[in-house]
């Protein structure tokens, strides 16, 4: 009787401690925050952009600095004027659309060394 | 084959009015902006002239491109960028004292693209000289190798770029003849602000077009380039040097 009562308590303490390590290790972990502030459709389906958006941007960066092609659809101005945050106008910070995908991923990205995190101004939008 | 005469006349006729029409006349206004699917191409030269006559002692060219490109300072001259400056010149006989704006000359042979050991330093097919700062290491070769002291290091981290302009602490950077602003049509910040609060001594055009007014102008008056001897062809032309 009492090797089956030893036996239950341990069944009972290894669940209850499998659900407490992942309840605390979802605590720990920063999820990312996808909060999409502007436009109704990207530019491609969401599975495609979660993929393949840094190869868009890679070939897009040199299409435009070496042929002189703005064109509007992968340019990294147009993805931060649509993702930008309400709050910050900053595609990078805490909640940032950028960042936190990127620290939960854990992948650094070198874009916002140079380039502005910044949304534009509405007339600057307007000019392309 | 054979043409009857009618067919004979209707070509006849065409070809002629083709031939009539080709000199001198544009149909598409070639100064509009390309569109943002047309590469930069080769017909096109961008340049810029410079008349140091009208050339005051003012800065309104340098406020202007620094305003436009986001160059900002730390209050330190020796390590700050500079995409242009007044230069002053004087002739130590005669005291004749001279003050021209120099940047970026925009060469058809640029020595920066020569030495650059990853191809960061190119020349776009318009001729407009460019830094790819995703390639460059900023080994500053091409500061070295540029004949007109025009490129700059960036020392310390920068914020607050412009969307258009990006800038970032570790790569070389120079006058880009604004080239955001060509793509869309428009001329260099520079000689916008010159002509408006300026002596209106700079013009821009395409080099390469007969009936571009800077095209005119060089055909007709005299100009020289800064540092001839070294054949590099620049963009950029002076007057009264």
């Amino acid at each position: 009787m009492m090797r089956f009562a030893a036996a239950v308590l341990a069944v009972v303490l290894s669940v209850a401690g499998i659900a407490g390590a992942r309840e605390t290790r979802a605590s720990r972990v920063a999820m990312p925050v996808i909060k999409i502030e502007n436009g109704e459709a990207c530019v491609a389906p969401a599975e495609e952009m979660r993929r393949d958006h840094m190869t868009f941007l890679l070939h897009q960066r040199d299409r435009t600095l070496r042929q002189g092609l703005r064109e509007p659809r992968f340019s990294l101005k147009n993805c931060v004027d649509c993702h930008a945050s309400r709050e910050t106008g900053s595609v990078l910070g805490q909640e940032g659309f950028c960042s936190s995908c990127h620290a939960y991923a854990a992948v650094s990205m070198d874009c916002f060394e140079c380039h502005t995190p910044l949304r534009r101004s509405g007339a600057a939008r307007a000019r392309r | 084959m054979s043409l009857d005469r009618r067919q004979f006349l209707a070509w006849g006729t065409a070809a002629a009015a083709g031939a009539a029409l080709v000199p001198g006349l544009r149909l598409i206004e070639l100064a509009q902006a390309r569109s943002p699917q047309e590469a930069a191409s080769a017909l096109q030269r961008w340049g810029l002239l410079i008349d140091i006559t009208k050339c005051t002692d003012c800065e309104v060219c340098v406020t202007a491109c620094h305003e436009e490109n986001g160059v900002s300072g730390h209050g330190r001259p020796e390590t700050d960028a500079q995409w242009i400056r007044k230069v002053s010149l004087r002739d130590k006989r005669t005291g004749y004292a001279q003050a021209l704006p120099l940047m970026c000359q925009h060469c058809e042979h640029p020595p920066c693209v020569d030495v650059c050991p990853t191809g960061a330093s190119f020349r776009r097919d318009d001729g407009i000289v460019l830094v790819d700062k995703h390639t460059c290491i900023g080994c500053r070769y091409c500061v070295m190798a540029c004949p007109y002291g025009a490129r700059s290091f960036v020392h310390e981290a920068v914020s607050g770029q412009k969307p258009d302009v990006p800038r970032g602490k570790g790569t070389v950077e120079s006058c880009t003849l604004c080239v955001h602003r060509v793509d869309r049509g428009e001329i260099p910040a520079c000689v916008e602000a010159c002509n408006r609060d300026g002596g209106n001594a700079m013009a821009f055009g395409d080099l390469n077009d007969s009936c571009a007014e800077i095209r005119g102008r060089l055909r007709r008056e005299h100009s020289s380039q800064i540092r001839a001897d070294l054949a590099l062809n620049t963009g950029v032309r002076y007057q009264g040097l």
